[in-house]
């Protein structure tokens, strides 16, 4: 029984492991192809069954002058905008949360619930009933085509997943707490930071993730909202296809912009299993 | 100068959480607020801390209108009934921190830090985090809290009432300690609980509070002997005192088909009809006694409390010795007639065994 048990779960593992890696695998040796090998039948192990080539990663890097698509720029500006709107949307949206689980707030039939449902309700809508809203609003004040408009607009739509995730948080971490800091002699403010704050490092570790996540695979807002000053990386990776799929350097980019997930993916699995995403408020 | 409060009253919802309260509080006293759940003590304490704001009312502290100054410089403390704690501290710095709020020479706030964890019993722990703390310990580090800022008002929140009954009975003992010895003449303590003999050991001034209302206040002892009503007789008893609808006919006092002589104290009742009111305690088993029939008997420590009926009377009796009954078990039990309580049929004292009365 144990025996079968522990065969059992090695093997489901094992089998998930496939099929969570494999396609990663396939975009790796994909990456180091060229056109021939790519068309030349299913190959996987390189010198064995194809010359392995680096010109699916060299065309990312190349400028356009040398024939190349140029990621780098994109990339950094997905960082950016990314990081920018996340950092904004966790500040704001954290401050908002805690006011909102905190402070009891009336305006004719407007309540404290309504209000939270507010933000999460801007994220019910689909993406298109937005887009033409976004692009008009934008276009009004100059920001078509620009990091910062990408950045506005990111805030937007991630900062409703910082207030609700945070909201939830907040209503979980005893009322007592602050009650207690401000007996202790804290004012509201340094209440919530010195001790609010560095209990909800867990919740923050949180809904920057998912901000983070949202916010770099975000294609469709990218992709009409910028034209030729700003590209971010979801838009250039598509604009890689041409008439002939390169299917090299897709894998290639599909790579490289996996990786910063990745990271996130590792730092956040660490705290994890430090444990201190649990059990930091009883 | 003392804490004075004239009228308080917050009325959030539907129902009072304090109605008209109002109270005159000494320097070096403790006072202990009575009441059961729900009763508005949380309430009374909270807006004596600050943290809510009474619809009307006033209080004064010394010579200042104490409801506008904020929380945060009321220079006052408070244990919860829950073990509040900062979590992300360990225990040193959760008994620093409101020194550390003050800016205090850091050399000050380790040696007050020493005294107060060594007066609640904590000295070695202070690395320890908090979460890995029993409850009794994480009770003891926000005791040690609040003792750190000798603050001039100190507020206890049935601090002892989420602690499992040895920690209780012990911790309950420390507590009279550090009142007796620990306290300066000029701070207030302020200890609400729903333990009516928690408030008896504590020996200070008692305040019956009911739907946010006082209903009587005084010394422990006066509370206990003649309790003005008879919601504050239930309050005030654990178990609840027993009242039962009687009338007085022929020197005899009359309920239930059971006749007991009429006690001396009770002789000059003008009121024929009225609520006779018996402490558990005061009702001993007798084969001479008059017939009941037990619902339920619960053993607890050393005593057995015995749930009884007879006909509409429902009576509850703590017998001092390990016993065992059945459920529709019949026995027989006496009335000590000479500890038997009257109230009118408005339920005000009539007449106590300890001569008192409110008629």
């Amino acid at each position: 029984m144990g025996k079968l048990y522990k065969i059992l779960k090695y093997f489901f593992i094992t089998f998930w492991a496939v099929f969570v890696v494999a396609p990663f695998l396939w975009a790796l040796t994909t990456s180091f192809k060229d056109f021939n090998s790519v068309n030349g039948g299913a190959t996987y192990i390189p010198w064995v069954d194809f010359e392995p080539k680096l010109e699916g990663w060299r065309v990312l890097i190349k400028s356009p002058a040398n024939g190349g698509v140029d990621i780098i720029e994109p990339y950094f500006n997905s960082l950016f905008v990314t990081c920018t709107a996340s950092l904004i949307s966790i500040i704001l949206g954290t401050l908002s949360a805690y006011a909102l689980s905190r402070f009891t707030f009336k305006a004719g039939f407007v309540k404290n619930n309504d209000i939270t449902f507010f933000f999460i309700s801007q994220r019910i809508m689909p993406p298109i009933v937005l887009s033409i809203p976004f692009f008009l609003f934008l276009g009004a004040i100059n920001l078509l085509d620009s990091l910062i408009g990408l950045i506005v607009v990111y805030i937007v739509l991630l900062m409703p997943i910082a207030v609700w995730i945070m909201v939830d948080f907040f209503n979980k971490v005893p009322r007592e707490i602050d009650e207690t800091a401000l007996i202790d002699g804290c004012n509201p403010y340094q209440a919530f930071f010195k001790v609010v704050l560095p209990n909800s490092i867990p919740g923050l570790i949180v809904a920057g993730m998912f901000c983070i996540i949202f916010g770099w695979i975000d294609f469709f807002f990218a992709f009409i909202l910028t034209f030729t000053e700003v590209q971010l990386l979801p838009v250039k990776i598509v604009a890689l296809n041409s008439s002939i799929t390169p299917w090299w350097s897709l894998s290639a980019s599909a790579l490289i912009s996996v990786a910063p997930l990745i990271i996130v993916a590792f730092v956040v699995e660490r705290y994890l299993s430090k444990g201190n995403l649990s059990g930091a408020i009883k | 100068m003392n804490l004075v409060a004239e009228n308080l009253s917050y009325k959030p919802d539907e129902q009072f959480h304090l109605d008209e309260v109002s109270f005159d509080f000494k320097k070096g006293n403790i006072y202990t607020i009575l009441g059961r759940t729900l009763s508005g003590k949380t309430t009374l304490l909270k807006t004596i801390a600050g943290l809510l704001t009474p619809d009307t009312g006033a209080m004064q502290f010394e010579d200042k209108d104490f409801l506008k100054v904020p929380v945060w410089e009321r220079n006052i403390a408070m244990v919860y009934q829950q073990f509040i704690n900062y979590p992300h501290l360990n225990v040193f710095e959760n008994v620093a921190f409101p020194l550390k709020q003050r800016k205090i020479d850091d050399q000050v706030i380790a040696d007050e830090v020493t005294k107060s964890l060594k007066s609640v019993g904590l000295e070695g722990y202070e690395n320890r985090k908090i979460q890995e703390l029993s409850g009794g310990q994480q009770q003891r580090v926000s005791l040690a809290r609040s003792l750190v800022k000798n603050a001039k008002i100190l507020l206890l929140d049935e601090p002892l009432v989420n602690l499992d009954y040895k920690l209780r009975e012990q911790l309950r003992e420390e507590f009279k300690n550090i009142f007796s010895q620990g306290l300066s003449e000029d701070s207030i303590v302020v200890f609400s609980t729903t333990d009516p003999r928690e408030a008896m050991e504590l020996n200070g001034e008692v305040i019956v509070l009911d739907e946010g209302k006082v209903l009587q206040v005084g010394p422990a002892k006066e509370i206990f002997e003649n309790p003005k009503t008879l919601k504050v007789a239930e309050i005030s008893n654990d178990p609840p005192m027993n009242i039962l609808k009687a009338i007085i006919q022929e020197n005899k006092i009359i309920f239930e088909e059971i006749k007991v002589d009429l006690p001396s104290h009770l002789s000059n009742l003008k009121e024929k009809n009225f609520n006779l009111g018996i402490r558990a305690s005061d009702i001993e088993l007798s084969d001479s006694g008059f017939e009941f029939e037990v619902e339920l008997a619960e053993i607890s420590g050393s005593e057995t409390l015995l749930h009884l009926k007879r006909g509409n009377a429902r009576i509850i009796t703590s017998i001092e010795e390990v016993l065992n009954f059945n459920i529709h078990d019949k026995l027989k039990i006496n009335f000590n007639s000479n500890k038997v309580y009257a109230f009118n049929e408005n339920g005000v004292l009539a007449s106590s065994p300890f001569g008192g009365s409110y008629v």
